[in-house]
């Protein structure tokens, strides 16, 4: 989180509404430890990231969709399974779990 | 202010500070911080009941001493085995710890110096540059360090010797013994993870013989000495060697055998 509060700070003074992404468990093989972290501002900006570049891009949907939705935050879980091989997903074969967050606190 | 901004002003402050956050349970998004000072923990914010904040209040400050980072189930009072509660509902809380920044103490204002340093601020290392030479411990010379202390091994090792840990190191570049042989002393009288001192073989011999005159002869200590200094890459340069020693820090500390994965089998990650 700390690599990306300069970006934040910035969103925030130009009143812009943010969401956080925090790893908060990997399962098996993954790029990042829990805690790594990632912010998306309302235009779809993005500081930081939470995996090898695999499931980012996902990450900003479900940050804009948290954010429009006024949702308290919940957790979003990417990794491959053999009935979802075309789902978003870690090519390391891991389960990353992210809680995803409105920057409201 | 927001229990936001504290806990941005903190993190950049490098206090150490620990964030519990509900990710699953009544009250998603709830948030408790609690902060270090010298030995006493002060805690902000709440989960929504009293008894849930003071168990996680706790078990976050153990985590924070521990520089831990993870996932913790509850009861919605508090509750310390929730797997005992039948047909009630859980709180899942995230624990994340913000240590400050792991230091590296790089002893003799050399050419390796500057590059070990830049290498080091990479990695994530507070960098503190030390040599008695007032003309080359300068902060013109060594941009990148955080800190650059004129000063002989020994006092600096008393005045701060008592804040290195596991997590840090001590590089001693100097390859001279009046230098060498005490920044050794003072750094095996502290808790740091990792002692790396440069020079050849010929040179570690020597600092050997030197070192059993003062009177540094047990097997243990000896052990933590990485010398003569990194991994075995074969380079030549400052930055290489650089690498080499940065790349020896993080094998160190992870245990790992730092052979190709290629040549390798279990899991990377772990």
């Amino acid at each position: 989180m700390r690599e990306i509060l300069d970006d934040i700070d910035r969103w925030q003074k130009s009143g812009k509404r943010i969401a956080v992404a925090r790893v908060v468990k990997i399962e098996g093989s993954g790029p990042r430890d829990p805690g790594a972290a990632m912010a998306v501002n309302e235009d779809g900006e993005v500081a930081g990231s939470v995996s090898g570049g695999c499931v980012e891009g996902a990450v900003v949907g479900e940050a804009l969709s948290i954010i429009h939705e006024g949702s308290p935050g919940r957790m979003v879980s990417f990794g491959y399974s053999d009935d979802e091989a075309f789902a978003v997903g870690l090519t390391c074969g891991g389960t990353i779990r992210l809680f995803i967050e409105p920057l409201t606190w | 202010m927001t229990l936001f901004d504290r806990f941005r002003d903190l993190v950049r402050a490098e206090t150490p500070v620990a964030l519990a956050t509900v990710i699953d349970g009544p009250q998603v998004g709830a948030k408790l911080l609690v902060v270090r000072t010298g030995e006493t923990e002060s805690v902000e914010g709440s989960l929504g009941h009293p008894d849930l904040d003071r168990v996680v209040a706790r078990d976050t400050a153990g985590e924070l001493e521990a520089g831990r980072t993870g996932v913790r189930h509850y009861g919605p009072e508090g509750q310390a085995t929730p797997e005992d509660l039948v047909d009630t509902p859980t709180v899942s809380v995230f624990i994340e710890s913000f240590s400050p920044p792991p230091q590296m103490w790089i002893f003799g204002a050399v050419d390796f110096t500057a590059a070990l340093g830049r290498v080091a601020k990479v990695l994530g290392y507070r960098v503190t540059v030390c040599d008695a030479r007032e003309v080359f411990a300068t902060k013109r010379r060594f941009p990148m360090a955080d800190e650059v202390v004129v000063s002989w091994p020994a006092p600096m090792f008393e005045r701060r010797g008592g804040t290195l840990g596991p997590r840090d190191a001590v590089c001693i570049l100097t390859h001279d013994p009046k230098f060498d042989v005490p920044a050794v002393q003072g750094a095996l009288a502290t808790k740091v993870g990792y002692i790396g001192v440069m020079g050849s073989r010929k040179t570690h011999a020597k600092r050997l013989e030197r070192l059993a005159e003062v009177g540094v002869t047990s097997p243990a200590d000896l052990a933590r000495l990485m010398s003569p200094i990194g991994l075995d890459l074969g380079g030549r340069t400052p930055e290489e060697t650089a690498v080499a020693i940065c790349a020896e820090i993080i094998a160190r500390r992870t245990g790992h055998s730092a052979s190709s994965l290629k040549n390798t089998d279990g899991s990377i990650h772990s």
